[in-house]
């Protein structure tokens, strides 16, 4: 006898305990397995573009920081970026390697929390999401030195940074740096061979590379899938081209790769926050721009690898103090098309860790 | 003659004598007896002591164990926890249960609400009715029941049908699916919960818990150096019976909010809070009398009141449950039943086969207990590390994608690494 | 290494090689290809191996107050180089340009993202539905005459979206 069965529908989202935010995942199920997903957005859209049309170059530095609320930092250097390379501004040499150093803080302080809340989503009750929370409150206290801000730093400016470290900054960071190995390897120790986990991320989401690539996802995804591209070395900026450093890259392009890149590039970040500080050289950390900025009309692309992948700024000038167009290319938001491939298939409890695992920012996935 | 049970055994100590609260209460009922009232009136006499007795102890002891979970769980997570409410936080479980008890019960529009109302309170009874045959001390058991281990795996059962009542009523597409993966792994687990006890009871003879704790004060063993296979997965089993952590599948936070309880609120959100840990406590109080020696602890028992001894295990045996939640991240519930079916089960089968003619050998050839006992404690813990990690490795072995790995690292952009998911020996791609 | 910003006139002179007439403007900045043959140069200069911008990195539309235009950064992975396309349609009004979805999926999300800020509507587009704004919202916000497009709008909003009453027009 066929039992005559109908498709149910699930709302994951707006309010979930484990969507990031208010993403909102529209599930089609057949009994436990998802037949589609459609995905509902702009819950948190603020209008960013629109808004930093009507605001001088300078003034548009603090929206960065609340697209990628997570990593405010590389937010803000994609933007200075993008606008220095429209006005022609030289950035000092102390503020190129203050910016490296701040970019890989913030890639720790991001990917600690990608991992805890991945390892959440997978259904650890809180522990690992408190050890990793432990660890990014460090580096939040190292920005909190600098700049007096824990999350929307607005720390960097067009031409350099706001202002220079003050003197225990250094010594602090050298500390984190000397500590954090080890507490990587504990928690690989911990969280790598876990059973569990590995029972429910291995072979969870895969995404092969030849899809990932024309789905165009970047970041820790795209190295999971096992295509080797990071835009610190494939298109240096800052100076990024000066510190030596690997890129890791999964194999098998699950969401226990993805994990493992995290992990992996903090364990990274460090080494590259080690050459920093060693080679941090002295001087002014920014120069004298106007305050109503009028680069000449012309338009350009900005990128860096943000921890969530490349975040590109394009920024249109029309000669006017304002941008005449302001586009965020956002890494999360992107690498959001292809979770329908990911998870169609799966079941109710996988979708969440594919989710878990694509570490997207609301902030930034709506703007 | 009532009470048989009362005056059986040694002969009644005082009724001040607090090693066993069963004296006082016999004594009152002897001297109820004894003044010709009813027949009836010491039955009920005795039931209404115990009832109370289990329920208060049970909600005192939630009360406790929440400010308890919650500070060890805090420590686990290298935080404080609560802290603020009543030294070290102890009244944090009471500020918490006033608030439960004043906040409003929200009934869906869609819910069907007779059940929907019946199931906070339907839930605590499986929960606390299974404490009527566990024997906090020598006397100290409300009904000690000669099926005991029947009538605690029957009640267990109960518990499916009060959560799927639960999910079902409030329809919620949430609490649905909650449910739904209740009733599927509940009745799995059911089944490997029966072969657990089952060879307990191979090895005592009996049903009834009281003898089962007799028969390990007498040769001085517990269940657990005989029958450490049974422990294990009888723990397993409880902890998905209780859903708590690495097996909360039914109220996966996470996944689906809260499970079957999603819409419940204020109080009846407190019942279902409460039936948990008293579920929980019971699982503890299941394993502490069948497998680790119930009231006794090898003579200690005779100066320390055995329900101390007793409560000490159990506490100390929960703590696992809150260890377990503390460091585990949940299976899939498909996982979770694939462990019960492929895992377990052919596990407890030999294991209960071997319990069998273990007990055939030592029954037929009349051996003694001081040399067959610790001959079979040697042998079936070397056989259960055998048969856990040899088991484990066969299903392993089909499984070659379930590997820990690391990620390769490289120095130039441009490369892809890309390699298809490894296959199964059959050569197809597992089914995600 | 850094990337090879590969110059418009070296990528118009490619385009036109294999696709005459194609190409109507080129800058060193970037190439403008016409709309009719977008998804033809696309999916030729995705599959050259000497192109190979097998990756959409990112996909906008820019309000030039007489036309609009969609801009393409392209990139390869392989021989790490960043080429950028355009395309412009002079219909201020209803503009509208090919989809380069079949092309890349990963234009999917982005086209839809164009389509409910900016007003351009992807031909060709399987799912052409508004994103960040929900179905019904009047106009397109990110274009530069938003508040004059027909029916005289005002920032802000009376009532939350979806709540019942007249239609949402004239506030946006």
């Amino acid at each position: 006898m066929a039992m005559k069965t109908e498709p149910f529908v699930v709302n994951i989202g707006p309010q979930h305990p484990s969507t990031h935010g208010v993403f909102r995942m529209k599930l089609t199920l057949d009994g436990e397995r998802i037949i589609d997903v459609d995905m509902i957005l702009g819950y948190l859209h603020r209008s960013m573009e629109k808004l930093a049309e009507e605001r001088t170059y300078t003034q548009n530095i603090p929206f960065t920081d609340r697209a990628d609320y997570l990593a405010a930092m590389t937010g803000n250097l994609a933007y200075c970026l993008a606008a220095e390379k429209l006005a022609g501004v030289e950035v000092p040499e102390r503020a190129q390697w203050l910016r490296v150093i701040m970019s890989e803080l913030q890639r720790i302080a991001s990917h600690a929390l990608a991992i805890g809340t991945f390892i959440n989503d997978c259904g650890a009750w809180h522990t690992p999401l408190m050890y990793m929370l432990r660890e990014r409150e460090k580096v939040l206290d190292l920005f909190e030195m600098a700049c007096g801000a824990r999350l929307t730093v607005n720390y960097m400016r067009i031409g350099g940074v706001a202002f220079d470290v003050p003197d225990g900054f250094v010594p602090a960071c050298r500390a984190l740096v000397k500590e954090m190995p080890d507490r990587i390897a504990e928690y690989e120790g911990l969280l790598l061979e876990n059973e569990i986990l590995v029972a429910r991320a291995r072979g969870v989401g895969i995404l092969p590379a030849d899809m990932a690539i024309a789905y165009s996802i970047s970041g820790p995804m795209l190295r999971g899938s096992g295509v080797a591209w990071d835009l610190r070395k494939a298109d240096p900026y800052a100076v990024y081209d000066q510190v030596d450093f690997d890129i890791p890259v999964g194999t098998n392009g699950d969401s226990y790769d993805r994990f493992l890149v995290r992990m992996e590039e903090m364990r990274q970040s460090v080494r590259i926050l080690e050459q920093g500080l060693d080679a941090l050289p002295g001087g002014p950390v920014n120069v004298d721009i106007p305050v109503a900025l009028m680069p000449p009309p012309g338009e350009t692309y900005a990128r860096i690898e943000s921890p969530r992948g490349e975040l590109g700024f394009y920024v249109v000038s029309d000669g006017g103090p304002a941008p005449f167009r302001f586009h965020i290319r956002a890494a999360s938001y992107i690498n959001l098309s292809a979770l329908r491939e990911m998870t169609v298939g799966l079941t109710v409890a996988d979708a969440i860790v594919v989710l878990g695992s694509v570490d997207i920012v609301m902030g930034e996935v709506d703007r | 003659m009532p009470f048989d049970w009362l005056r059986a055994g040694p002969p009644l100590a005082e009724w001040w004598d607090l090693r066993d609260l069963g004296n006082a209460v016999g004594g009152l009922l002897g001297w109820i007896d004894d003044r010709g009232g009813p027949s009836w009136l010491p039955y009920v006499v005795s039931g209404l002591i115990g009832i109370v007795g289990i329920l208060l102890w049970s909600v005192f002891s939630q009360l406790f164990f929440v400010w308890a979970e919650r500070r060890l769980v805090a420590r686990i997570q290298v935080r404080l926890g609560p802290n603020r409410a009543g030294p070290l936080g102890l009244l944090q479980p009471v500020a918490d249960a006033l608030k439960v008890l004043t906040k409003e019960m929200i009934t869906p529009r869609n819910a069907d609400r007779l059940l929907f109302w019946a199931s906070p309170i339907l839930v605590m009874v499986p929960a606390l009715v299974v404490f009527a045959v566990l024997p906090f001390g020598e006397r100290m058991v409300l009904a000690d029941l000669n099926v005991g281990v029947l009538f605690v795996i029957a009640i267990g059962s109960i518990n499916t049908i009060v959560v799927f009542m639960a999910g079902w009523s409030s329809s919620n597409k949430f609490s649905l699916l909650g449910a739904m993966r209740t009733v599927a792994m509940l009745i799995s687990y059911e089944l490997v919960q029966v072969l657990a006890l089952l060879a307990v009871v191979v090895f005592t003879n009996s049903m009834r818990m009281g003898a089962i704790v007799g028969w390990q004060d007498d040769f001085n063993t517990w269940i657990v150096f005989v029958q450490p296979l049974a422990l294990l997965a009888y723990i397993f089993a409880g902890a998905v019976e209780i859903n708590r952590t690495p097996t909360d599948i039914a109220e996966a936070e996470s996944e689906i909010v809260a499970g079957y309880h999603t819409e419940y609120g204020g109080i009846r959100w407190g019942m279902f809070q409460l039936a948990e840990y008293v579920a929980g406590f019971a699982i503890a109080a299941i394993v502490v009398t069948m497998y680790l020696g119930g009231w006794t602890l090898w003579g200690l028992e005779e100066w320390v009141p055995g329900w101390l001894i007793f409560l000490g295990k159990l506490y100390g045996f929960f703590f696992v449950f809150i260890w377990m939640r503390g460091t585990l991240p949940r299976l899939r519930v498909d996982q979770l039943m694939g462990f019960a079916w492929k895992y377990l089960l052919p596990l407890l089968l030999v294991n209960v086969l071997l319990a069998g003619l273990e007990v055939l050998i030592w029954q037929e050839n009349g051996f003694a207990a001081e040399a067959v006992l610790p001959a079979f404690a040697v042998a079936n813990w070397a056989l259960a590390v055998v048969l856990v990690v040899g088991w484990g490795q066969v299903l392993g072995h089909l499984r070659p994608e379930h590997r820990a790995k690391r990620p390769v690292l490289v120095k130039e952009v441009g490369a892809i690494l890309y390699e298809p998911y490894p296959l199964r020996p059959g050569g197809s791609v597992p089914e995600a | 290494m850094p990337t090879r910003f590969l110059s418009g006139l070296e990528l118009a002179q490619r385009i036109e090689q294999k696709l005459p007439q194609t190409v109507v403007e080129a800058l060193p900045e970037w190439v403008e290809v016409q709309p009719e043959k977008l998804v033809d140069v696309c999916t030729f200069l995705r599959d050259d191996p000497d192109a190979d911008f097998r990756f959409l990195a990112s996909l906008t539309g820019v309000d030039r107050l007489d036309h609009f235009e969609a801009v393409y950064h392209l990139q390869s992975f392989r021989l790490n180089q960043l080429g950028v396309l355009k395309v412009k349609s002079w219909d201020h009004d209803d503009p509208e340009v090919p989809s380069v979805a079949p092309v890349w999926p990963g234009a999917v999300l982005q086209e839809r993202e164009t389509y409910d800020l900016m007003g351009i509507r992807f031909a060709g587009h399987a799912g052409l539905r508004r994103i960040f704004l929900w179905e019904g919202f009047p106009g397109h916000p990110l274009r530069k005459d938003w508040l004059s497009m027909p029916g005289q709008r005002m920032p802000g909003l009376h009532r939350f979206p979806g709540e019942p009453g007249e239609p949402d027009v004239g506030r946006g």
